[in-house]
């Protein structure tokens, strides 16, 4: 049984049909990317199988369970986390506090209204393991808003990891990184392949095709092609349809 | 930084000697007069901690403060003078309503969450301008004030003022001690960005609504007191302008400050008097006044002397 | 409940709407472009009755007293916008909130110095003073009729600006998307200015025009604000075709919740409690109706932007 399946997926807004019938699956332990022009509908997919967004038709199942219309939240208990395209942090606090936020909150309930959260047991121990998985624990005390870009970019994935997750939805975790901070995030989610199944929405090919076991192309809205990272190169619709410009 | 910390008892002890120096210099007046500021730095409070932890923004809390205000001036018209059973009632059925309401109230967002909590609000205090039988337009009298029993009298002024003083220093306390818990930066991160909140894996909805309810114990409280402190309720404590007062009060002292309600309750009573022994239009210089907080300390009274309490 | 007393409700519904809707388009504009929530707009409306009252009385003249209180009013909208409004829009809602809250203050204050505290007397022009035939047997103020007729040309005039001008046109741009409006040269402080004035202005109409038949006094501003509050959120803010929907339903709903729910619930409950009940629902009738729509449409009934 494939760890997440997406079934007739269809999604329009207004006149424009941003997924087409979306049959896919993602297997455990894999890193699937996603690929395909701006428009295609990859980001919309990704806020389908978070939970952000409802679709207007097909399901979404997770280890058969169908779970499209559950909540963003519940859908994090059950193990699928995201990281944002557009960084989404919590600006005016730092670091640590943002993860130790996302560690309290797969920590049981939160209606504790008298202990102080430090001392609360494990927290932020757990947050600052967490920093340091992402490269970023000599700059817990600082403000998530004042960071570097590749920072925040960082902090953005320690957030989902934060919730302990078994699905990983990456949306352009490179976004507007420079070779250095890029290649940071390569490793990052190289050693991350261990502990989650990894869907990753990238433009950078390099990025691609050195980490992905599988890699889906997406136009718009519809599956193009889906297989190996070979497999994929060397398809004559892929190239033709996308990866002339870069490949 | 050690004075900062020791504002708030420094605070504390003074209010707990004023009935006393109040008596001394034959100015008892300013017992009571102290006593409704404490009152509506209760309500305040409350509306803070849902305004500045958790962003819900609501111009219909003085509803809360009106049921409970009603809910133990219709008790004592039916006997029930006991504190024990209507404070404790008042809050419940602030709480009540505020489950209620919020349900409803906290599916919208922003200026439409604001719409909602007033046109709630309104309804609550048109229900209360209906009901003839406990006074509608004119009002209800409070024959007595609540009992507590254990000789304590609560037709005393200073007593009243210390039963006061106890109810706010201890709500501060708790409030304080659950903005530091999980609870409160739960609700600062639901502020701050909701969004993310549930992509960690919060159910947003629930803390939101908690946090209202509770702020609405809290303000049913306040009107519980007021109805005693005041021996006297009418349908004015719910209009909107009432709302409007508080959230006025929220800002001017300090949204998301710890002291924000308090310092704002404070500030804005305290002007009221002066300003009104001065002048019968004493809202002009208020309202100036106002308009100078809003350019010249942006984020508050609180902020010009501290960091956030975050 | 005859006929004609349901068609006099109608149509008293129909003229109290016009005139929140005149009120709640310059509020609607104000927020759905300027992005500001102007508490103060009722205090504009009420300066508007106060002058034409004052107007009327020195000049005998009810006709010379209300285009002369809009010009006032619009000055004084304008010289509001220079000062204060402007420095707000780059401001939060609470922001705005605080000051705008501010301004009644100062408003209520300055009428209460210049005219006292008592309300002032406004008086319906004589010759509109008596009833008109305008069915069979249907007798309704002339007075009324006025407000009616003015109202309706005004939406129309405001609909055609809108919709057929190269002002109205950047209004309309500015209202689904104000950064794009800005992006494309709109010369926003300009458009900003004229949109309050011409806000202002609507409202000194419809407090000079309304002054007769409520009373002119301190507080008036707050009364209607919360209406027109109501009436923009079930229009959808920013949109004028969502304000004039919405005032006249909600002109409507509360003039014949008034007049006719009372008598509804005698017939379903005792006396008593009909008594008490009946006026309290009449009044709530149309935050029901807010409630409802938010809860429906929670955009609104006709939302501008995008």
């Amino acid at each position: 049984m494939s760890l997440l399946q997406v079934r007739g997926l269809t999604k329009r807004f207004g006149a424009v049909v941003a997924t087409d019938a979306l049959d896919l699956a993602f297997e455990r332990a894999e890193v699937h990317a996603i690929i395909g022009p701006n428009g295609a509908g990859k980001t919309t997919l990704i806020n389908q199988l978070a939970g952000s967004l409802r679709p207007d038709a097909g399901a979404v199942l997770l280890r058969g369970r169908d779970i499209t219309s559950s909540s963003v939240h519940d859908r994090v208990r059950h193990g699928i986390a995201r990281s944002f395209q557009a960084t989404n942090l919590f600006r005016t606090m730092s670091a640590l506090d943002n993860v130790a936020l996302a560690v309290q909150a797969g920590a049981g309930s939160s209606f504790h209204f008298w202990r102080d959260v430090h001392a609360d047991s494990g927290l932020f121990e757990r947050a600052l393991a967490l920093l340091d998985q992402v490269g970023l624990r000599e700059r817990a005390e600082v403000s998530a808003g004042v960071m570097a870009h590749g920072e925040q970019r960082r902090l953005e994935v320690a957030l989902a990891l934060a919730t302990r997750p078994l699905l990983l939805l990456l949306d352009e975790p490179m976004a507007g990184m420079g070779p250095e901070e890029s290649l940071q995030m390569i490793e990052l989610i190289d050693r991350l392949r261990e502990d989650a199944t990894i869907v990753l929405v990238e433009h950078d090919m390099d990025a691609v095709f050195r980490l992905a076991d599988r890699i889906s192309v997406l136009v718009y809205g519809r599956l193009l092609a889906t297989g190996t990272a070979e497999a994929i190169r060397s398809n004559a619709d892929v190239r033709r349809a996308y990866l002339g410009a870069a490949a | 930084m050690k004075l900062r910390a020791a504002l708030p008892w420094l605070v504390l002890l003074a209010a707990a000697l004023l009935p006393w120096a109040a008596t001394a210099i034959d100015q008892s007046y300013y017992i009571g007069f102290a006593r409704r500021v404490m009152i509506f730095a209760l309500a305040a409070a409350s509306l803070n901690f849902i305004m500045g932890y958790g962003g819900m923004v609501s111009l219909g809390h003085a509803a809360f403060f009106g049921i409970g205000a009603y809910t133990v001036g219709i008790a004592m018209t039916h006997g029930v003078a006991s504190a024990w059973i209507v404070w404790p009632l008042a809050m419940a059925a602030a709480a009540f309503a505020a489950l209620a309401i919020g349900s409803i109230s906290l599916r919208t967002r922003g200026v439409y969450f604001i719409m909602i909590t007033l046109a709630f609000a309104q309804m609550v205090y048109y229900l209360a301008v209906g009901l003839k039988t406990y006074g509608g337009e004119d009002g209800l009298t409070l024959i007595q004030r609540s009992q507590i029993g254990f000789g304590i009298d609560t037709g005393d002024e200073a007593t009243l003022y210390y039963i006061v003083l106890a109810a706010l220093a201890g709500t501060m306390f708790l409030l304080n001690r659950a903005v530091q818990a999980r609870f409160g930066r739960a609700l600062i991160g639901i502020r701050e960005n909701e969004a993310r909140m549930e992509a960690i894996g919060f159910p947003t909805f629930r803390y939101r609504l908690a946090g209202f309810v509770i702020a609405a114990a809290i303000a049913g409280l306040a009107g519980a007191l007021f109805a005693n402190h005041n021996a006297f309720v009418s349908p004015t404590i719910l209009h909107w302008t009432q709302s409007a007062t508080l959230v006025v009060m929220v800002l001017l002292g300090g949204l998301g400050y710890r002291y924000g309600g308090v310092i704002g309750a404070t500030v804005l009573l305290l002007l009221e008097e002066t300003l009104a022994a001065l002048t019968d239009t004493w809202h002009l210089p208020l309202g100036a006044f106002l308009l100078a907080v809003v350019f010249i300390a942006p984020r508050g009274l609180a902020a010009v002397f501290s960091r956030p309490a975050r | 409940m005859t006929a004609t007393l349901l068609i006099e409700q109608l149509l008293n519904g129909l003229q109290f709407g016009l005139m929140l809707f005149l009120i709640a388009a310059g509020l609607t504009l104000v927020f759905g472009i300027m992005d500001v929530l102007n508490l103060a707009h009722g205090s504009l409306y009420m300066i508007g009755a106060y002058l034409a009252a004052t107007i009327a009385q020195a000049s005998g003249s009810f006709w010379i007293a209300l285009p002369a209180a809009v010009v006032a009013t619009g000055l004084i909208g304008l010289l509001l916008e220079i000062t204060l409004m402007r420095r707000l829009y780059r401001r939060d809602h609470l922001a705005q909130v605080l000051a705008t809250f501010a301004v009644i203050l100062i408003a209520d204050d300055s009428v209460r110095l210049l005219w006292g505290p008592a309300p002032i007397l406004l008086s319906a022009p004589a010759a509109l003073s008596g009833p008109v035939q305008i069915l069979p047997g249907v007798l309704y103020p002339a007075y009324r009729l006025l407000i009616i007729a003015v109202g309706l040309v005004l939406a129309l005039a405001l609909y055609l600006f809108i919709a057929h001008t190269r002002t109205g046109m950047l209004v309309r741009a500015g209202s689904s998307n104000r950064d794009m409006a800005r992006q494309m040269g709109a010369r926003v402080e300009r458009l900003f200015a004229i949109i309050f004035m011409l806000g202002a202005m609507l409202s000194a109409v419809a407090g000079a025009l309304l002054g007769p038949l409520l009373a002119v006094e301190i507080g008036m501003g707050e009364n209607i604000l919360i209406l027109a509050l109501v009436v923009i959120v079930i229009g959808g803010i920013g949109s004028i075709r969502g304000a004039f929907v919405g005032a006249v339903l909600v002109g409507l709903v509360d003039t014949a919740g008034r007049a006719f729910l009372p008598d509804v619930l005698n017939h379903f409950l005792a006396g008593a409690v009909a008594a008490q009940l009946g006026p309290a629902l009449a009044a709530i009738a149309i935050y029901v109706l807010m409630a409802a729509v938010l809860f429906l449409r929670p955009q609104g009934l006709f939302p501008a932007r995008a």
